[in-house]
């Protein structure tokens, strides 16, 4: 008896929650609402403004990297003993972002949460777009990027020299560029329905050509949805072992060496948790904007921003647990290089850089516990800007805190960034900015035909 | 032009319906297979999987194809860490073994995932028949509103029991918005 009554109680305790898309819409509406911004031909000036500063930086960044490659990597603050600077801070840093994408498109797909409907497609954009800044910097850190090929890939080449499967630094390179490509699949099939859409509701000839291409003659046949909903749930099962072996694979990279600080065994879920971390504070810095600029408040709604925050409040909790663990275990091991390095980081002279990423990814995301702070976009996008400074500084530690002190005094060093690694990290954020303008610009931001299964009117009455 | 169709149903690639909601859509398929017709399709601007159902479409090729993707990515994978590794350039490494297996799992694994994300999506777009630059039922009138809120049958005048009039009659039966010929 008591049973029947659970199962009659819990549907209605689930209806309290408000609804993911705003009241009044049907398939039309939800179609013009999402396309109407990519079809409109007049561009909104604050487009423009963005897309002016963002591509000014991106210019910024062109330069910075032409005098880079002629000049050489001398002109960063990268020496020995600190060989990895800003260029392995900041490839970290964006692929950590890029994780959001892909955990929302593929591993929430697979526990059906269908919130995850209204943010997927941007946040995969998000992903390619920060993987693709990411990739630039150990790229150009090689200094000879048109040598990197054949060191990066193994390309049969006149010296016969192939790469060192070994190392994880190859491991990364597979993982990354894995990553990037199976994300850009996952986006791309999802946007070819939607494409078949602005195909259809294109007023002139030429967009309407220029969609068709993009569709390739999707006509949402149930034979091609069949196959198609096959594809897209493999992928998200295939995504979802990826995203989490990307960043482990990253983690690596540090693990198997034998600096002290690097040589643990919890990195990977240390890092994967990071990444997931900020990828959805990313995600809340693109969101808010996003659904204000475009009046998107129907379907990005509050619901959405507070379960990306709480999201962000569990993944920093663990965050929070890692850093607690990492100084209890240089206790705990007794080793006295373990030791020292965590002492250098807490009153050495980067103790600044660390007790700021303690208060930016530790103290100030306590807030997100208040239902206050959830529920007000202002407040949250403050909070992700904070978790996303705190993420940068957190790899900031890792890398220079260990590097500059390692086993032998007489080897100590200091690590200082130069103006050419704040050009050329400001101008990737710029870069990345560009790009999701221009996505915001000319594809649909959010899934249309997604957004239409959440409808009521979309289900089948018996 | 309708009535050069009539005249010669060569020239129709099958009859369209259009329905207002996937209720009216998914009963139509029901009856329209039950009847007896197999050549059958509906168009949908969402997946709709009560509207695959009633036509008889349950299972698809596309995991077979992942797998092989799979297997054959990691077995390139594999392969190519031990040809470049153990073969092609062996050199000592802190003195492991050249053909170091646990290392090489990394790299295996993410070519396995390359290998079976680029089969399933490839391998969709070719059972699908994708890219198509032309397919006949983009003909029929209102056609442009099955990518946006309406719902669409087409029975195939390559179906044996495709009579045109007939077919037409019945479809008209099942309270459809529209029922139009197709023409090739």
């Amino acid at each position: 008896m008591s049973v029947t009554d659970d199962i009659d109680v819990q549907p209605s305790s689930r209806a309290i929650k408000p609804p993911l898309i705003g009241p009044g819409h049907d398939l039309g509406s939800v179609t013009d609402r999402i396309g109407g911004p990519v079809l409109n031909r007049n561009t909104p000036m604050f487009w423009l403004a963005v897309v002016a500063l963002a591509a000014a930086l991106a210019g910024m960044l062109s330069a910075a990297v032409v005098y880079l490659l002629l000049k050489g990597t001398g002109i960063w603050g990268i020496n020995i003993p600190v060989g990895w600077g800003f260029a392995i801070v900041n490839f970290v840093w964006w692929i950590g972002i890029g994780h959001a994408g892909t955990l929302i498109s593929a591993i929430l797909l697979l526990f059906k949460q269908t919130w995850r409907t209204s943010i997927n497609r941007f946040a995969e954009a998000m992903t390619i777009f920060a993987v693709m800044q990411a990739g630039l910097f150990p790229l150009i850190h090689t200094g000879r990027p048109w040598l990197a090929a054949y060191w990066l890939f193994p390309i049969p080449n006149t010296m016969n020299i192939w790469p060192q499967f070994r190392s994880p630094l190859i491991w990364d390179v597979f993982a990354v560029s894995t990553y990037f490509t199976v994300s850009f699949l996952f986006w791309g099939i999802g946007l070819i329905p939607d494409f078949a859409t602005l195909r259809d509701q294109a007023k002139t000839l030429i967009v309407r050509r220029i969609y068709g291409m993009l569709a390739m003659g999707w006509r949402g046949s149930a034979r091609h949805w069949n196959r198609y909903e096959t594809a897209y749930l493999l992928l998200a099962g295939l995504a979802t072992p990826l995203v989490l072996s990307v960043h482990s694979v990253v983690s690596l990279d540090f693990a198997v060496s034998v600096i002290p600080g690097w040589h643990t065994t919890f990195f990977p879920p240390y890092f994967v948790a990071g990444a997931i971390y900020s990828g959805f504070a990313m995600v809340l810095i693109l969101a808010i904007p996003f659904r204000y600029l475009y009046k998107m408040q129907d379907f990005i709604t509050l619901r959405h921003l507070q379960n990306s925050a709480k999201v962000m409040l569990a993944t920093g909790l663990i965050v929070a647990y890692s850093y607690g663990m990492e100084v209890f275990i240089a206790w705990y091991s007794n080793n006295k290089y373990e030791w020292a390095m965590m002492m250098n980081r807490f009153s050495g002279p980067y103790r600044f850089y660390y007790w700021m990423l303690v208060l930016c990814n530790i103290i100030i995301p306590q807030a997100l516990w208040l239902n206050k702070v959830r529920s007000t976009p202002w407040k949250l996008f403050l909070v992700a800007i904070v978790v996303n400074t705190g993420m940068w500084l957190e790899r900031f530690v890792i890398v220079v805190t260990s590097l500059q002190r390692d086993y032998l005094p007489s080897s100590w060093g200091m690590y200082w960034y130069t103006k050419w690694d704040l050009m050329i990290f400001i101008g990737t954020m710029g870069l990345f900015t560009l790009l999701f303008f221009l996505f915001i610009r000319v594809m649909p931001s959010i899934s249309i035909f997604e957004i239409r299964t959440l409808l009521p009117q979309a289900k089948v009455k018996e | 032009m309708s009535a050069s169709i009539h005249e010669n149903p060569s020239t129709v690639y099958g009859v369209m319906a259009e329905f207002e909601n996937p209720t009216d859509l998914v009963h139509a398929a029901k009856s329209a297979y039950s009847a007896g017709y197999r050549s059958l399709d509906t168009y949908t601007p969402y997946p709709l999987e009560e509207a695959a159902e009633a036509i008889g479409v349950h299972h698809n090729k596309v995991p077979l194809i992942v797998l092989i993707g799979a297997l054959c990515g990691m077995a390139g994978g594999y392969g190519l860490q031990y040809w470049v590794s153990a073969i092609a350039y062996p050199i000592n490494v802190g003195g492991k073994p050249f053909h170091s297996w646990p290392a090489f799992i990394p790299v295996t694994f993410e070519c396995a995932i390359l290998g079976a994300a680029v089969s399933a999506v490839l391998g969709m777009l070719a059972l699908n028949g994708l890219p198509q630059p032309y397919h006949p039922v983009f003909n029929s009138p209102n056609f442009v509103r099955a990518s946006r809120d309406r719902f669409f049958l087409c029975i195939e005048a390559a179906d044996p029991m495709f009579r045109l009039d007939e077919t037409r009659r019945f479809l008209e039966g099942l309270h459809p918005h529209e029922v139009t010929e197709v023409p090739h």
